[in-house]
């Protein structure tokens, strides 16, 4: 079987500055991956190149979304194949509620992989019960997208999309920054709620130890400078999180 | 937002032609000599079988009109427009009389299926359950070809016709108010308009009644090389109530065809009356070729105390718009709202806006205008807020926005602001924005194609004016922002 994600060699620029620099990894499914690392290492910038985000040029290497080269596709094509990214900053769209904008999505994505699309009751359905499991209030969906929203509440409807969309391959970029403790543990069990089963598999992008002591990763690697330094278990965040980086960054 | 609007917009995103309602019609049609002289008026009048004094009343605009100048203190690159170079008047050779809606050229009857207007009432009566009965009259070029529900409607008094037919039924009605709005002076194209007026619609509500079902007008030019020029006048007596409908397409041709049309609006005291258009008139090609110009007067006399008016318009065609829908409040206590949506494209032109003018006391109005505009095109909002001495504690509110798309487009705002009265309050607000990378991308990191993505912000952006259309509308109203921004950004 193939590999949720292979990444190899990727080298990608910012504004002609090279910010990857030759990054390599492997993530199978049903696999928990964490990055970690210092600022300005690379790595929002690699969840952009992953998800397509116009402006960053991929100037060598490859990357394979279950066999298919990623790189290939438009952001949305990426989505309909089950990849989504959890901003760092969820943007706010005016005058469009969430409600409105989940089932567009969902729909979309349906309609790019040539499925049925939900109606408006299966939807409504759907939406309601993963918003009763976040805890979510039903009146903060008919609110715009993310208008107004607290940095928790965004984070908490970030988690939401991802339920309704049921991706493949979940790239959460500092998903834990912002939150409180209450809030912390409600997404910290989304994730394993929606994405810890045998076919799916997720890239936590984070500073801090205390995301991963509700997500255990299965793998964590230390980004520096676009490039993989080291890779280990869950104890290479531990030792992190005593030693700080130290040497990796030198 | 309901989620079938929704479902309605998404799926005409899915579609990819641009401008679907480009078709023309073979349609065996009858024309006047080309050109514009006084027997063209004398023409047209005489083919309508018109009484002695609306030809005079046609040959005094006539005259006016030829004293005038093309108005250009508009932001608009005007092109000369040679009058001598199109038809005044076309009309489908038809039976002079059609005695009902059966009796309709099967053509034109197509016409209407494929724009999805209804013109037969059992296709209303019998529709999918949860819609409204409309009627509809159906102006096709030069002439009303059908007006439907008819007698329903005159069973409580409300009379809706073709004005040309009005104008021979109800003639003291007509003279009582035809011109009392719109002067035939008032200026260039309203000149034009009371010269050369073929075809429009007649509405009158009587006192005390509110109009049992929406009302509407659906304006077609097929013919080549034709202006089209036609004239609404709705009258709503003491403490009526009407909600008018107005769209409007044309086929896809390469040279421009000019429309020039008056609308007026007589609210007496107490009355209200709610007017909204859809204008989807040919913009022209993604070079700036062919298109409608659409040089249009529309404007409400709040004549009573406590009338009301609503303008809401949204206005994705045509080559140049030139369109202020104003509101004059001279009842006291009168009410005049503005709620405006203007897309535009490639080359397209538009300046739009409105005028209220307070002259009751306690009169009220609010403006709320929402400007897109996208590729090479120009899109103005101007507005006049006009306070007079007399009018105490006027209130008005006003709300611009823009929003850019790309970096080759423009957006003006021209808000005027004369107020000859101390207590009034009058509050502006403005502001401008370029559609953002990152909403952009949010969207389609969730699966919405680019087109999908742009038109779901386009939508929330005009979401406060597109709440105000009725339902039926609205949703042709999203479908059209969305199709017409196809391909916008990239």
């Amino acid at each position: 079987m193939s590999k949720m994600l292979e990444i190899r060699n990727l080298r990608a620029e910012v504004d002609n500055k090279q910010i990857l620099k030759g990054l390599n990894l492997e993530i199978g499914a049903g696999e928990i991956h964490a990055i970690m690392g210092p600022n300005g290492a690379g790595k929002s910038t690699l969840s952009y190149v992953l998800s397509g985000k116009p402006g960053y040029t991929v100037t060598d290497g490859s990357a394979r979304f279950m066999g298919k080269d990623l790189l290939a596709m438009e952001p949305h094509e990426r989505a309909a194949a089950g990849l989504f990214l959890g901003f760092q900053y969820p943007v706010e769209i005016a005058g469009v509620s969430n409600l409105h904008f989940l089932r567009a999505a969902a729909n979309a994505q349906r309609k790019t992989r040539g499925e049925e699309e939900l109606s408006a009751g299966e939807f409504i359905k759907i939406a309601s019960k993963e918003a009763k499991a976040l805890g979510i209030n039903p009146e903060m969906l008919k609110r715009p997208v993310n208008v107004g929203f607290s940095g928790g509440e965004k984070k908490r409807n970030e988690m939401m999309q991802m339920a309704v969309l049921q991706p493949k391959l979940a790239i959460l970029d500092e998903t834990d920054s912002g939150l409180d403790i209450d809030a912390l543990r409600i997404v910290s069990e989304s994730i394993n709620r929606v994405m810890r089963r045998p076919d799916r598999s997720v890239l936590l992008i984070t500073h801090y130890q205390r995301l991963l002591d509700h997500v255990k990763p299965d793998f964590v690697h230390v980004l520096v400078k676009g490039q993989i330094v080291r890779s280990g278990g869950a104890e290479l965040a531990l030792e992190l999180e005593r030693e700080g980086y130290g040497e990796l960054v030198a | 937002m309901s989620e079938t609007k929704n479902e309605a917009a998404l799926e005409a995103l899915a579609r990819n032609d641009r401008y679907e309602w480009g078709f023309s019609s073979a349609v065996d049609q009858e024309f006047a000599p080309k050109g514009l002289n006084e027997d063209i008026v004398r023409f047209i009048s005489a083919k309508k079988g018109e009484p002695e004094w609306m030809l005079e009343w046609r040959l005094e605009a006539y005259k006016r009109w030829l004293e005038m100048e093309m108005p250009h203190w508009a932001k608009l690159k005007l092109p000369e427009i040679d009058y001598q170079d199109a038809y005044y008047y076309a009309a489908p050779k038809a039976k002079p009389k059609i005695e009902s809606l059966d009796e309709i050229d099967p053509e034109i009857r197509k016409t209407y299926e494929k724009l999805g207007i209804p013109i037969e009432e059992q296709k209303v009566l019998a529709g999918v359950s949860g819609a409204r009965e409309v009627a509809v009259d159906a102006v096709f070029d030069s002439v009303s070809v059908a007006t439907t529900f008819r007698e329903k409607l005159q069973e409580v008094g409300v009379i809706f016709l073709s004005i040309s037919e009005a104008i021979k039924t109800y003639p003291e009605l007509v003279k009582r108010y035809l011109g009392r709005v719109v002067p035939v002076r008032d200026n260039y194209f309203s000149a034009l308009n009371s010269a050369v007026f073929s075809d429009g619609t007649f509405v009158y509500i009587p006192e005390g009644v509110r109009c049992p079902m929406e009302l509407s007008t659906y304006f077609r030019i097929n013919a080549a090389n034709t202006g089209q020029f036609e004239r609404t006048l709705i009258v709503a007596d003491k403490g009526a109530y009407v909600s008018y409908l107005e769209g409007c397409t044309a086929p896809q041709r390469d040279e421009n065809q000019l429309h020039a049309a008056v609308v007026e609006i007589f609210v007496h005291e107490e009355a209200e009356v709610r007017y909204s258009t859809v204008q989807n008139w040919y913009p022209g090609d993604e070079n700036g070729k062919g298109g409608i110009y659409n040089f249009v007067t529309k404007r409400a006399l709040c004549d009573g105390a406590r009338s009301k008016v609503s303008w809401t318009q949204v206005e994705t065609g045509s080559a140049i718009t030139w369109k202020y829908p104003s509101c004059i409040l001279k009842g006291e206590e009168s009410v005049g709202e503005f709620y405006s949506v203007a897309l535009t494209n490639n080359y397209q032109q538009a300046d739009t806006g409105t005028k209220m003018i307070h002259i009751g006391k306690n009169s009220r109005s609010t403006i709320i205008s929402k400007g897109i505009s996208a590729g090479h095109s120009d899109n103005t909002y101007r507005g006049l807020v006009k306070v007079g001495g007399a009018a105490e504690n006027v209130r008005n509110f006003t709300r611009c926005d823009s929003l850019l798309i790309g970096d080759k487009c423009g957006a003006h705002t021209v808000p005027y602001i004369e107020v000859r009265n101390p207590s009034a309050k009058v509050e502006h607000e403005a502001t401008t924005s370029k559609i953002s990378d990152d909403e952009l991308f949010y969207a389609r990191q969730r699966g919405l194609n680019e087109d999908e993505a742009v038109a779901l912000i386009v939508n929330g952006f005009a979401r406060d004016v597109l709440q105000k259309l009725p339902m039926e509308f609205a949703i042709e109203a999203q479908k059209l922002l969305g199709i017409s921004l196809e391909g916008a950004v990239g």
